[in-house]
């Protein structure tokens, strides 16, 4: 079961934070600066698990962003590392190359697209066509006109369809990805 | 999710965002004040008598979520937000819903607006809303939600299909998923239950992506309603892996079919037992099973079950086989999506731990995974690897991978990945290949991680201890780990070696000669001086005749160490030091030299001060063979000076003597502290190898773990056995040396570590001395502990209570002899009168009212405190009770319960209520019938409890019924007699059931003669068969109902010395040093 999913940046800020189980204030304010601390200690050699408390975090970098998610120790490690991923690319089709801009000026739609793919701490829709919907109105998500401050490093493209190691080599550079095509 | 429509965009709070993100790069107060502006602003919006149209609302909404997100109090907004609830609108709604959501209000007012709105959006059949409706209960989860939408919520779910209600069924599933786990009374179980089931079978693949979880939760509370999931599961997970990669369109992921909805469906199996019961042979999991009877009763597996096993290893197969075609794909994803399933198969596997072929297959292919150029694969490969190494059918097959695991855990980067490489090598480790894997992770400790370290020196000792072959093998890992590691060698670790060292005596020269060289060396852990010290008081003599190691060699390098060392140490090294002058007399003017030292006599720490002057008074007073006899002081003891009158008193005339510098008896053998200290230090996981594979963490709270808090206190194996022919004053001495007293207010003898003297095991010999210098539990001054008649007057507790301080010394009392007055104070006596024959014995008690005032609710019970026993029968038909005859009973009347005793019950007492009331003056009389049904070692204890003038008073006393009551003298030959003498030496093991005192007034004869008729009549005392006629030997046997023990006797005076030796031997081990302890108290 998820306990909790996190998208947070190198800075520690965080993007989203969506608790499946009852925490206060202050614990989740804890937890987010754990979870912080021990997952950007990590390398690229590294794997992308942690024990963490009695849990262990699943989680995975795109570009300046690491998505984590909380899960119990006897759960699938790749099953919600892809999981990770294919949410990626959900938000990549729903923002059209998505940044970290996107997910701070549109906080609101990505609580939605979590539900439609994660709920009640369970991986509800896999489908990404389902989880996203029919295409929308292309005015809104024209890349650049979105929002006022759509350069500098968190507006850089999460690549989410490049794969495992090069995704992280590619983290550092700033180049503008095609729009993935999803196969 | 609905087409985004125009409008969606809020510019307002684009412009927001942006002001507070340029906020960020100025200064906090920038930020605040730009929110506070933003605040007023909203709030004016919504208190303004214009009314605001949806968007204006729902902008604002929003912007006060963002605020709130920022981490800013919110304390206003909510009607709005609820209005938004009842637009109709799906973004006005869905802004709502999230604020709902994320800010929780237990307002009941805004609750009733809220469910009334969720209530709507339910039954508008726009699927859309519904889902909004059905993701805030669940996202909410509140208690109240469950109540009003739990009956609800599975009718939607089971509703008759239609197209678009398939994203409402998922919502419906999982919410309710989480109703059951938030609350599972409010969530009905019945008719759609059943239909549940059949969500596996649904067309979208989604439903039944949801639906598994939903009933993985259920069945594990109920596997039997939900048993039929298991074949559609299995038919499930057939066709989406026999399906071509593309077959299942959206939810193919990187050419892999349905990865999620795989792994989710291999999990439900999971809980459940393989169908048609174990495969082969017999399962070892079997009653670990959720749904165990669904295998124990399934004899010969039906056509169904077969068709579905068939299936089930048929796609087991199929993925192993396809772990081993090339790649569709050379991107991660797809390699993830397929391993994830090839895990979750392979924990199937292992969970069924029944089908040899397929988990050495699994083994294989986790074999290949430890060399992947993947980290996250060899990491994973490693951990699944750790539970086959617990099925004996693939342990062997796990072994072979020992150097790929070895070199991980020389060369991974990652700490977590060699973490599980100890791990594994911990789990594959067995007498075959223990020293090299032991050997390997000491090498590792060199370098390893100070995380893990703690961890890889417990497993190592424990590896250790359980493999060892010879124990000197034993002793150099354990001296190596301390000098590698000694920081992390935990008490339990060195603890563990010295009880090691101390039970086995063919170990005990070579520990000497080891720790003495490993002194030498110019730096050497604390832990190890403490080791050092220990054993070379122990067993220093044992090197002593070398001239590199003589006496005073050893004093000086140990001393060398002395300065350095911590408090603790240094007490422990004070005891060496005055046991040295026990096994070296040649050091003591040396030792009392250092003694008397200021450093020692005023050192400003009191516990090394009261050791310094304690020890060097008792080696003055003390003649030469260093013995000290003390006996109970008279009065309370002024806690300043707690040495003295325990010395002073060694001038009066002796009533019972303890050897204090002896050496120390053997360590009960019990389960390793360090065992207990792993597991709980790596929680239900750590030795999952060794004992059970499968972590189930789900009931885990996460804050259970922020650190490794031990919910109990691990006993040091160190702590007082209760049954040393030492008493407590030998107990003492083992806390000197391994529990050193944690502030300078403890009292003399560190007692406060030592478990109240009533602790049911207590010895027989607990009534010695020490008992009442330092009384019982956490009272600092000995003396002035409460005496019997306080103890007595306090109330006690609810259940049986400790025995009281004297129990033991009562009780020894009548160990030889059957009636006397057991106890008495100023309210009560208590008169004892008993017969025992064979294995069976009737006790009389006499309770005496010594008072004016009666006793009310006067109860007195009897209980049995061993493990596994008592089958007290208060209800004793009362007719046979007042006009038995005199005698023994028939115990065919008197046992109309035997069934009820079961086989581990040792004794069998039966007690006739008595009358609650006891008239002032008066006698009451109580009959306990006993029956003695196999060997014992703890007396049963008897509680008294009545009401005195209004107080209510409680008692526990120790019965006097111990073992030697059941004996039966025999007759035996000096031929017979040494020949099974020395069978039983054969027999018992390798810690000798002797013991040797040290004796101001050796018995003789005539001492034990002269008592023969009453006190020794248990045991034929046989004359002429020892050949030196000082010696007395017997013989007797135990009577039990399930069987009767032999016992042999010889005691070997010495009036010369002093001393005695007493040897028991019997063919049970605990007997004879039981026997052996109660025996020595007699004289």
């Amino acid at each position: 079961m998820i306990r909790f999913i996190l998208i947070q940046n190198r800075a520690g800020k965080t993007r989203l934070a969506k608790w499946y189980m009852q925490f206060d204030d202050d614990e989740k304010q804890k937890l987010i600066e754990e979870v912080h601390a021990v997952v950007t200690v990590r390398d690229a050699k590294h794997t992308n698990f942690v024990e963490f408390r009695n849990f262990k975090i699943i989680y995975r970098r795109y570009a300046g962003l690491y998505f984590c998610i909380c899960v119990d120790v006897n759960d699938n490690n790749l099953a919600y590392l892809e999981a990770i991923h294919n949410f990626v690319e959900v938000l990549n089709e729903y923002f059209h190359n998505v940044c970290e801009l996107d997910l701070v000026f549109n906080f609101y739609k990505v609580y939605t697209v979590v539900d439609e793919m994660f709920l009640a701490g369970e991986i509800r829709e896999t489908s990404q066509t389902k989880a996203w919907g029919p295409p929308r109105s292309p005015s809104l998500s024209c890349p650049g006109g979105r929002h006022p401050a759509g350069s500098g490093p968190q507006g850089r493209r999460l690549h989410p369809t490049a794969s495992g190691p090069q995704l992280r080599a590619e983290a550092t550079s700033c180049v503008l990805s095609n729009r993935a095509v999803v196969v | 999710m609905p087409a985004v429509s125009k409008g969606d965009g809020m510019r307002g709070l684009a412009v927001f965002i942006s002001d507070i993100r340029n906020c960020e790069s100025k200064s906090k107060e920038a930020e605040i004040k730009r929110i506070n502006k933003e605040l007023a602003n909203i709030r004016s919006k919504f208190k303004g008598d214009k009314a605001l149209d949806g968007y204006s609302k729902k902008k604002y909404v929003c912007k006060l979520l963002f605020i709130f997100l920022l981490g800013h109090d919110i304390d206003f907004g909510h009607m709005e937000a609820v209005n938004l609830l009842s637009s109709n609108k799906y973004t006005e709604k869905q802004i709502g819903y999230l604020f709902i959501s994320v800010l929780v209000n237990s307002n009941s007012e805004l609750i009733r607006l809220i469910n009334n709105a969720i209530k709507n959006d339910l039954a508008s059949r726009n699927p859309t809303f519904m889902c909004l409706a059905l993701h805030c209960i669940a996202n909410v989860g509140s208690r109240e939600m469950g109540e009003a939408f739990a009956a609800d919520i599975p009718r939607i779910l089971v509703a008759v299909p239609r197209d678009s209600m398939d994203s409402v069924k998922q919502s419906a599933a999982l919410c309710l998923l989480r109703l059951y786990k938030a609350s599972p009374d409010l969530v009905p179980m019945g008719e759609w239950t059943a239909r549940v089931v059949h969500l596996l079978n649904d067309q979208h693949m989604g439903v039944v992506t949801a639906a598994v979880s939903l009933i993985t939760c259920l069945c594990k509370k109920n596997p039997d309603d939900f048993k039929t999931c298991i074949s559609l599961a299995v038919s499930r997970l057939s066709r989406i892996v026999s399906s071509a990669s593309t077959d299942l369109q959206d939810y193919t992921y990187y050419f892999v079919p349905a990865p999620w909805l795989s792994v989710k469906l291999l999990r439900l199996l999971q809980c459940y037992p393989p169908p048609g019961g174990p495969w082969q042979g017999p399962c070892p999991r079997q009653v670990s099973w959720a749904g165990g009877e669904l295998s124990q009763d399934v004899p010969s597996i039906s056509s169904e079950d077969a068709a579905v096993k068939g299936r089930l290893v048929e796609c087991l197969e199929t993925v192993l086989n396809k772990a081993q075609e090339p790649p569709k794909s050379k991107k991660v994803q797809h390699s993830n999506a397929k391993n994830a399933i090839l895990f979750e198969t392979i924990s199937l596997i292992i969970h069924y731990d029944s089908e040899p072929n397929l988990l050495v297959r699994a083994c294989n292919q986790l074999g290949q995974f430890l060399q992947h150029r993947e980290t996250n694969l060899r990491y994973l490969a490693l951990e699944s690897m750790c539970t086959l190494a617990s099925s004996e059918f693939s342990h062997e097959a796990v072994k072979t991978h020992i150097d790929t695991v070895i070199n991980a855990l020389k060369t991974e980067r990652d700490v977590s990945v060699r973490q599980r490489a100890a791990d594994l090598l911990y789990a594959m480790c067995d007498r075959s290949n223990a020293k090299q894997i032991v050997s390997e992770m000491l090498r590792y400790l060199e370098t390893a991680d100070y995380a893990i370290r703690e961890e890889i020196v417990l497993k190592v000792a424990i590896l250790a201890e359980k493999y060892a072959v010879d124990y000197s093998w034993y002793v150099d890992t354990i001296l190596n780990l301390i000098r590698i590691a000694g920081d992390y060698v935990s008490e339990e670790v060195w603890y563990r070696v010295l009880q090691i060292v101390t039970n086995r005596d063919d170990v005990q020269g070579y520990a000497a000669k080891t720790v003495f060289e490993a002194l030498q060396a110019p730096a050497c852990h604390e832990n190890m001086v403490k080791v050092g010290g220990y054993i070379l008081g122990e067993f220093g003599n044992l090197i002593a005749g070398d001239p590199r190691s003589s006496p005073p060699v050893q004093f000086s390098l140990l001393h060398s160490k002395f300065h350095l060392c911590s408090v603790a140490t240094r007490a422990l090294l004070l005891s060496t030091y005055i046991k040295f002058i026990n096994l070296f007399p040649e050091t003591k003017a040396t030792i009392q030299g250092v003694l008397r030292a200021g450093s020692q006599l005023r050192n400003a720490d009191v516990e090394l001060q009261q050791r310094a002057v304690e020890y060097l008074t008792l080696s003055s007073v003390a003649s030469t063979d260093v013995l000290v006899r003390a006996r109970s002081p008279p009065g309370p003891l002024h806690p300043l000076s707690l040495a003295l009158p325990l010395l002073l008193t060694c001038s009066r005339p002796p009533t019972r003597q303890a050897t204090v510098l002896e050496e120390m008896p053997p360590f009960p053998e019990r389960e390793s502290s360090i065992l207990a200290k792993l597991k709980r230090k790596k929680g239900p996981g750590a030795a999952s190898a060794l004992d059970d594979g499968r972590r189930d963490a789900s009931s885990n709270d996460i804050n259970g773990g922020v650190e490794p808090t031990p919910s109990t206190v691990v006993s040091p194996p160190g702590r007082p056995r209760g049954g040393s022919t030492w008493g407590i004053v030998s107990s003492h001495l083992r806390l000197y040396f391994l529990q050193s007293t944690p502030s300078p207010s403890a009292d003399l003898l560190g007692l406060r570590a030592a478990p109240p003297p009533a602790a049911p095991q207590a010895p027989a010999g607990a009534g010695n001395l020490l008992v009442d210098v330092s009384s019982d539990g956490p009272v600092a001054q000995p003396g002035l502990g409460p005496t019997p008649e306080e103890a007595f007057l306090s109330p006690g507790p609810e259940d049986i209570g400790s025995p009281i301080p004297e129990a033991d010394e009562l009780l020894n009392k009548f160990v030889c002899k059957n009636n006397g007055v057991l106890f008495e104070n100023q309210l009560l006596q208590i008169g004892v009168k008993s017969e025992f024959r064979q294995n069976l014995g009737r006790m009389y008690l006499f309770y005496g009212n010594k008072t004016s005032v009666q006793f009310q609710s006067f109860t007195p019970t009897v209980v049995h405190p061993g493990d596994l026993q008592t089958h007290i029968l208060s209800a004793w038909p009362s007719p046979l009770a007042p006009d038995l005859p005199p005698g023994l009973p028939s115990w065919d009347e008197m046992d109309p319960v035997s069934g009820f005793l079961d086989r581990w019950a040792q004794l069998a007492v039966q007690t006739k209520r008595v009358a609650a009331q006891v008239d002032g003056g008066a006698q009451v009389q109580q009959v306990l019938n006993i029956e003695c049904l196999r060997d014992f070692l703890t007396p049963p204890l008897l509680s008294v409890r009545f009401r005195y003038g209004g107080a209510s008073q409680s008692l526990t006393l120790k019965l006097p019924v111990t073992i030697n009551k059941f004996f039966q003298p025999t007759e035996m030959a000096a031929q017979d007699f040494f020949q099974r003498w020395k069978q039983l030496s054969l027999l018992s093991g390798p810690a000798p059931n002797r013991r040797r005192r040290k004796s101001s007034k050796p018995p003789t004869p005539w001492t034990l003669k002269s008592r023969r008729p009453s006190s020794w009549v248990w045991l034929r005392l046989l004359d002429n068969v020892d050949p030196n006629p000082e010696n007395f030997v017997g013989a007797g046997i135990i009577q039990t109902k399930a069987l009767q023990v032999g016992c042999l006797l010889r005691l070997e005076p010495n009036a010369q010395a002093q001393m005695y030796r007493l040897t028991l031997r019997t063919s049970k081990e605990p007997v004879s040093r039981h026997l052996c302890e109660l025996l020595a108290q007699q004289f």
